[in-house]
C-alpha cells in the first residue's frame, strides 16, 4: 500500500452579510462609540440587541442607549489566544451585562492575570482607534472602578448607517484524501490510472474513493486501465474561468478510458474544438511535473463504436 | 403521550473513535460500520425503507462529503434518503418521524465526523452567531469555560467534583473497546481556565450506525428491541448572554416530552462533551445516585462530532438489548454550552 498523501487546504471566504434594522443600528452605534440595547415586550432591555422578542418571536424596534460600563457575569481565563480572537496577548472572555441592561455581551477583558479577575467585577469598553461598525469596534473591556457612565439617551438614528458587514473566515485543514484516493494519485505519479474493481458487480471505478455506489461495498482489487479512452460526450467550454490559463473556447469531455466502468472528466487538446465528437479516441498527455494529465490529445484510430460506450454516458 | 407507532432501535454498530485516522476517507471509515449494524439484523441495503445521515462538511473542509459518504449504503437505484447537518441523533429523529407516518417500517441512520484534518476548536466557530459573536472567534473549549465557571460561582459545582466526573467517565470506558480514552488519564492543567484537558472530551474521528424498524418487524430484527417510548428535541436563544447557563431548560422539555419523568429510568447516556455539562444535565433530567450514567464513557471519553449524540442513543439501546437495562435515557446536544438538547426514552419489554 502506498504511503498516505497529505496536503494543507485553506478554507477562506469573506462572507458578505446585510443587516437588519436592529443590527444596523447596534453596529453603526458601535462605530460612534454608542451602545444600544433593543427593548423586549416584557420591559428587558437586550444587549447585543436582537431584531425579534426571544420569547414571544415579535418584531422589536425600540433601541434604547445603555452605558459602556457593566459587570461581569461569568468569565474564563484565555492563556493562549488564538487566530482571528479580540486580543493576542492572555485574557479574559467575559459575559458582560452593561449599565441599564439586562442580558450579557461576549467579549474579551483585558487582565494582567486570572487572580485580577471575578465575577462581578465592574469594566468598562475599551473601543477601538479604528471603526467601521463591527462588533470589533469594541477591541475589548478593561477594568473600571468608576461610577456607572451615564448614557446620553440616543434613539438608534445616525447618520450614514451601516448596512451590512463582510466577516473573513479562515480554517485550516491538512487534508488526507483516505486509501483509494491516496493510491490513485499516488499512481498518476508514475503515469498509471489505477481503478479498482467492485467484487460485486465487477465494475472497475476510476477514480476510485474506496467504495462501489451501486453495492456499497469496499472495492480493494486494484486495475489499471487506459491510457487510452474515447469520448463519451463533451461539451465546449466558452467563459474563461479565474486564473486558469487556458483559451476559450475549449472542449471538456466524459472520457471512458479502456478498462474503466465508468467516465472521468478531462479537457481535450490538440484538435480545434469543433472537431471534437462522441466516440473520438484520444490519450493522456501528462503535465510538465508529469504527476497528473493535463489534458488528453486524439491518438488517430478510428473512432470508437457507440455500442463500445453508450452505456458509459 | 405513547408514539402512534411502536418504533424500536433494532440494532447498533460503532467504529474504534481514534485522534487521526489518515488512512481512511469518511466513506472508507464509515463503511465497516454500515456492514455491522446490517449484519446484525440480516438486512441488506436494499431492504431498507428509508436512510437518513448526519454530518458536517466543515469538520474535515470538504464539500458534500455527505453526498460521497452516501456511496458506502449503495444508493442505486435511487433510495428514499434524507440529510441534516446535526448530529446523527437528529438525524435518527427524522427517521422515527418518517417510520411515524407508515412511509416505511425499517430505516438506516448513520452519522461521522472527521476532526482530524482541522482545528476543531477553531470549526466550531462557524456555527456561532456570524454578526455578533463569530468575528471575535471564541472557541469551543471557551465557551464551555464561561458555562463551567457560571456554575462554580453558583455553587453548584467545583473543580474536584468536575475531576471526578471525568475519572469516572473514562474508568467506565475501561470495558469500552471502541473509546478513545480508556482508564485514568491525568487531569492535567488549564486548557481555559476553570476547565483542564481532563474536563474537555478527545478530539477524534469515527463514526456510528443505527437501525429502526417498527412493529413486528422490531421483533423479527431483534430479539429484544429497544422502543422508543417518546423522543423530543428542544432549543433555547442563540445568544449565550441571554441564557441562564447554569440549567437547561430545554433538555428540561425535552425529557418531559419524550415522557422521561413518567417513571424512573435505570441508565442514561448524556451528551456531555465536558465534564461542567454533565453537572447541568443530571440537574435538569433529575437523575439520582440510583441511575447509571454513561457506563460507556460518553463524550468525555470519545466524543466524534455529529456522532456523539447518536452514539449515546445507541449505547442506550445495546444496554436494552443485550437485558442491562430495562428503561434507559439517552440524551443528544447540538451548540454551544448545551443550546439545543434531544432526549429519547428507551425500554425492553418486560423479561
Amino acid at each position: 500500500m502506498p504511503e498516505v498523501l497529505k496536503a494543507p487546504l485553506v478554507v477562506e471566504f469573506p462572507f458578505t452579510r446585510s443587516l437588519g434594522p436592529v443590527q444596523s443600528a447596534f453596529l453603526t452605534g458601535l462605530r460612534e462609540q454608542v451602545v444600544l440595547g433593543v427593548r423586549t415586550t416584557d420591559g428587558r432591555t437586550l444587549v447585543p440587541p436582537v431584531e425579534y422578542d426571544p420569547v414571544t418571536a415579535e418584531e422589536i424596534r425600540d433601541l434604547v442607549e445603555v452605558a459602556p460600563t457593566g459587570t461581569v457575569t461569568t468569565w474564563a481565563w484565555n492563556h493562549e489566544p488564538r487566530r482571528g480572537q479580540p486580543l493576542a496577548t492572555p485574557f479574559a472572555w467575559v459575559l458582560v451585562r452593561l449599565d441599564g441592561a439586562d442580558t450579557a455581551l461576549l467579549h474579551a477583558l483585558d487582565a494582567p492575570g486570572p487572580d485580577s479577575v471575578r465575577t462581578g467585577m465592574r469594566v468598562r469598553v475599551r473601543w477601538a482607534p479604528e471603526r467601521s461598525g463591527a462588533i470589533t469596534d469594541i477591541a475589548c473591556f478593561e477594568p473600571y472602578d468608576g461610577p456607572a457612565a451615564e448614557p446620553a439617551g440616543h434613539d438608534g438614528d445616525f447618520e450614514d448607517m451601516v448596512t451590512g458587514i463582510v466577516a473573513p473566515a479562515r480554517l485550516d485543514y491538512v487534508y488526507s484524501p483516505g486509501r483509494a484516493q491516496s493510491a490513485y494519485i499516488a499512481g498518476l505519479a508514475q503515469r498509471r490510472t489505477l481503478g479498482e474493481r467492485c467484487p460485486s458487480c465487477r465494475k472497475v471505478y476510476v477514480p476510485s474513493r474506496g467504495a462501489c455506489p451501486t453495492c456499497g461495498v469496499a472495492t480493494a482489487e486494484q486495475v489499471e486501465v487506459g491510457p487510452r479512452g474515447t469520448v463519451t460526450t463533451y461539451c465546449i467550454v466558452n467563459i474563461k474561468a479565474k486564473n486558469l490559463d487556458i483559451e476559450v473556447p475549449y472542449v471538456y469531455a466524459h472520457i471512458a478510458l479502456d478498462g474503466a466502468g465508468l467516465a472521468l472528466h478531462g479537457r481535450i487538446g490538440g484538435i480545434p474544438y469543433d472537431e471534437v465528437r462522441m466516440g473520438l479516441r484520444v490519450e493522456p498527455v501528462w503535465s510538465e511535473d508529469g504527476r497528473y494529465p493535463d489534458h488528453y490529445r486524439p491518438t488517430g484510430e478510428p473512432d470508437a463504436d457507440y455500442e463500445t460506450y453508450k452505456e458509459m454516458l | 403521550m405513547r408514539p402512534i407507532r411502536d418504533i424500536a432501535v433494532v440494532a447498533f454498530a460503532q467504529s474504534d473513535h481514534r485522534r487521526t485516522s489518515d488512512e481512511l476517507s469518511e466513506v472508507e471509515m464509515l463503511l465497516p460500520v454500515l456492514h455491522e449494524v446490517l449484519d446484525r439484523t440480516g438486512l441488506k441495503a436494499g431492504d431498507i425503507g428509508f436512510t437518513c445521515s448526519g454530518s458536517t462538511d466543515y469538520l474535515a473542509g470538504r464539500a458534500f462529503s455527505f453526498t460521497m459518504a452516501l456511496d458506502g449504503v449503495g444508493a442505486w437505484p435511487p433510495i428514499s434518503e434524507s440529510h441534516v447537518e446535526m448530529d446523527g441523533a437528529w438525524a435518527l429523529y427524522e427517521a422515527w418521524t418518517k417510520l411515524l407516518t407508515g412511509d416505511a417500517d425499517t430505516a438506516l441512520v448513520y452519522s461521522y465526523g472527521k476532526s482530524s484534518p482541522g482545528s476543531v476548536r477553531d470549526v466550531l466557530t462557524r456555527q456561532l452567531d456570524p454578526y455578533y459573536v463569530a468575528p471575535l472567534w471564541p472557541d469551543s473549549v471557551a465557551l464551555a469555560a464561561l458555562q463551567a465557571r457560571a456554575l462554580v460561582d453558583a455553587g453548584e459545582t467545583d473543580e474536584p467534583e468536575l475531576a471526578t466526573i471525568a475519572a469516572r467517565s473514562r474508568a467506565s470506558a475501561a470495558t469500552n473497546p471502541h473509546a478513545q480514552l480508556r482508564g485514568p488519564v491525568p487531569h492535567g492543567d488549564h486548557l481555559v481556565r476553570p476547565l483542564r484537558t481532563g474536563d474537555c472530551p478527545p478530539i477524534g474521528d469515527g463514526a456510528a450506525a443505527v437501525i429502526l424498524a417498527a412493529g413486528d418487524r422490531a421483533r423479527e430484527l431483534c430479539e429484544r428491541p429497544a422502543w422508543i417510548r417518546g423522543i423530543d428535541h428542544r432549543i433555547e436563544a442563540h445568544s449565550l448572554g441571554v441564557r441562564d447557563l447554569t440549567d437547561s431548560p430545554s433538555t428540561r422539555l425535552a425529557a418531559e416530552r419524550a415522557g422521561a419523568f413518567d417513571r424512573p429510568v435505570d441508565t442514561a447516556e448524556l451528551h456531555a462533551p465536558f465534564t461542567s455539562q454533565e453537572v447541568v444535565l443530571r440537574k435538569a433530567l433529575r437523575l439520582g445516585d440510583d441511575v447509571r450514567v454513561n457506563p460507556s464513557g460518553g463524550a468525555l471519553a470519545a466524543n466524534p462530532i455529529m456522532a456523539a449524540g447518536l452514539i449515546r442513543i445507541g449505547e442506550a439501546a445495546a444496554r436494552v438489548h443485550r437485558g442491562e437495562s430495562d428503561r434507559a435515557l439517552a440524551h443528544a446536544t447540538s451548540g454551544p454550552c448545551l443550546q439545543q438538547n434531544l432526549v429519547a426514552v428507551l425500554e425492553g419489554d418486560a423479561r
